[in-house]
């Protein structure tokens, strides 16, 4: 990976939680571990994926490269220059190019806005637009992700679920930015929607140049739209590829028992299939295994996986993994 | 006498009073076999968790449910008396629901929930009771029971709460579990390990269980059979080996064609369906305003379901002459 068309580089993230204490608890508590020692770069116009089961640190990721979170350690660089430590208005002018379309489309916006004052918003904060031109931007965003620019005087509650998306998609392109985060933005919307919405940010994506951060624990729609993809397993990344290769040829052990779990839309070949479970429960992110975070449930583990904590080194161009067995 | 444990004919559900009606649910029947998993697949609002709920009589106030017949086992679902109702519900029927956070009590313990469904419908004794849901939790594979049944939800993962409602869902030894999206939220590792218990439950409980998704893919490994939903109607009902090699409804291939794995990158005009909010009071077919080869006649008369090939029935004009396209077209 060469540094030159990285648009977002993150070095070293780690991010630990203090939880605050408000009942004496028998345990005595123990700071958890969000992220630990995350390198990442996001390519200027690629659509990055960032799979891992609840917990892992997908979200907490995205919002450390958006200077959403501040990392405890590390840094991240934006087109090249150090983010991680700015403030006020330089930090403000940043926000601009990095927006994001979240899970819930009921909650992400505002019941008592128009969907027009939404979309206006960030336009209005940022000093893009006003007055007329302000209405013909609103206008125009409605249109790019296929709604009728009438409806901007309407309200939230009057559409469906995968409307809002769309309303919540034309808001985080109103400002023209560079990077888009969509964290889970597909997960609450049913399969036949997940098609359209998949459809306009491809679209969209052409259109305006974008860089996309696809946050999604659903491994059938990040293959139909990512070009790499990133997988996470309790705070780190364990393993990041090319789509394509990735879905074909599985390195690290886990990414091997997620493609393994994933429903095949076939009853015979499904039925032929026998699915060997993941031992054991995903560790608590407050007390991580020794060595490899994998090994506890790991079919492969050896006994350096105990003590060792694997690296994440290349194995072939553009293939990343985390695994002492891995070649 | 057919040996359909469940047998549910011209169902419909309705909200709102005489000048506010809004018909929710629209004519649906469908039977389902001692020992077979039905499953029912279709988007959020299509009618498939509230059809559920309206046997178990657990609709919202201000609902209406009518059907011409709800059998289950022989007996009317819809004029059971309280008593026998109340056996009914948790006893023969249980009811698996997506969210197990919400579904268990938060300040009770564990043992304290399952125990309780024991008391409640057996009348066992503490000892018995603390016995048997130690039994239950380690038929779901739930390690340590013991410790276990002492814990608050709190201290469970979202797949072992799961395992939790799972046991007390089975407490009651149902001849018939509902799972209303159990594993939606929960990550598919823990999705699989799930339904891998529920399979095995099937199997050494001889029980019939009905999958509410709107997962299709899903639906491969567990059902036998399958109802599809739209706008509140059964659009089409086939054995799961027929609708997965050949759907017959437009909205079923179009719900395959948005999953297949073997299109990585998607075909973008082909598998996309305009949109428009289905409206199931409307006239006509209520897949018409989506569908790609809807015609006149779509928009005005509403389709009715009809037997293609014995075993499979579907609601669809342009089945009737022939003239749709195959799934592979």
């Amino acid at each position: 990976m060469s540094t030159a068309t990285a648009l977002l580089t993150a070095r070293g993230i780690t991010v630990t939680y203090h939880r605050r204490r408000l009942l004496p608890l028998r345990e005595r508590e123990r700071p958890v571990q969000a992220l630990r020692s995350v390198d990442l770069d996001i390519l200027s116009g690629e659509t990055l994926a960032l799979v891992g089961e609840s917990g892992s640190g997908k979200s907490t990721l995205a919002r450390v490269l958006v200077r959403t979170i501040s990392p405890s350690s590390g840094t991240v660089a934006f087109r090249g220059s150090d983010i991680t430590s700015i403030g006020g208005s330089p930090l403000r002018t940043l926000r601009r190019h990095f927006q994001m379309v979240f899970q819930d489309p009921f909650s992400s916006l505002n019941p008592r806005l128009s969907v027009g004052s939404a979309i206006a918003e960030p336009l209005i904060v940022h000093g893009l637009a006003r007055g007329p031109a302000l209405r013909e931007r609103v206008g125009e965003c409605l249109k790019m992700v296929g709604l009728d620019s009438s409806v901007a005087t309407r309200r939230p509650h009057e559409f469906s679920g995968g409307q809002r998306q769309r309303i919540c998609i034309a808001r985080a392109i109103a400002c023209q930015p560079d990077f888009i985060v969509a964290d889970e933005a597909l997960s609450a919307l049913d399969t036949s929607l997940q098609g359209q919405i998949i459809d306009l940010f491809q679209d969209l994506k052409e259109r305006f140049a974008l860089t996309y951060l696809f946050i999604s624990h659903d491994l059938s729609v990040v293959r139909q739209i990512s070009d790499r993809v990133a997988v996470m397993y309790l705070g780190q990344v364990v393993e990041l590829a090319p789509t394509a290769e990735l879905y074909a040829s599985p390195k690290h052990p886990y990414t091997q028992a997620l493609l393994a779990a994933v429903p095949v839309p076939d009853p015979v070949l499904e039925r032929a299939r026998v699915y060997t479970p993941l031992r054991g429960e995903p560790p608590s992110p407050a007390n991580p295994p020794s060595g490899c975070p994998f090994h506890t449930r790991c079919p492969r583990a050896i006994e350096r996986c105990r003590s060792e904590p694997p690296a994440l080194r290349e194995t072939a161009p553009g293939r990343l993994v985390a695994c002492h067995l891995a070649d | 006498m057919s040996a359909s444990i469940l047998d549910v004919e011209g169902l419909s559900i309705s909200f709102g009073g005489p000048a506010r009606r809004k018909q929710v649910v629209t004519d649906v029947s469908f039977k389902v076999e001692r020992g077979e998993a039905l499953g029912i697949v279709g988007e959020s609002g299509s009618g498939k968790t509230l059809t559920m709920l309206s046997l178990l009589r657990l609709l919202p106030r201000g609902a209406d449910a009518r059907a011409v017949r709800a059998s289950f086992d022989g007996r009317d679902l819809f004029s059971l008396t309280p008593a026998a109702l109340h056996n009914v519900r948790g006893r023969e029927i249980a009811v698996v629901f997506q969210d197990p956070l919400t579904a268990l009590n938060p300040v009770l313990t564990i043992g304290r929930q399952i125990t309780e469904v024991l008391r409640l419908h057996f009348r066992s004794s503490a000892t018995d009771a603390r016995r048997r849901a130690v039994e239950l939790l380690t038929s779901v594979g739930i390690p340590d029971p013991p410790l276990r049944l002492r814990q608050y939800p709190h201290e469970f993962s979202g797949g072992m709460r799961q395992r939790v409602t799972i046991a007390m869902a089975l407490a009651g030894e149902p001849r018939l579990l509902i799972a209303d999206e159990p594993t939606t939220a929960l990550d598919v590792t823990v999705q699989a390990d799930i339904v891998t218990l529920i399979q095995r439950l099937q199997r050494e409980k001889g029980l019939t269980v009905i999958w509410v998704t709107h997962d299709l893919a899903l639906l491969a490994r567990i059902a036998d059979r399958v109802l599809v939903m739209y706008a509140g109607r059964v659009v089409e009902d086939a054995p799961a080996g027929k609708l997965f090699a050949a759907p017959k409804h437009p909205y079923a291939r179009t719900l395959l064609g948005s999953i297949r794995q073997d299109a990585p990158k998607r075909n973008r005009a082909a598998s996309s369906i305009p949109l428009t909010a289905a409206d199931a009071g409307a006239a006509g077919c209520p897949f018409a305003p989506r569908c790609a080869e809807a015609r006149e006649q779509c928009r005005n008369v509403s389709p009715v379901l009809k037997v293609y090939g014995g075993d499979t029935r579907a609601a669809c004009w342009a089945l009737d002459d022939g003239s749709t396209r195959g799934p592979g077209s």
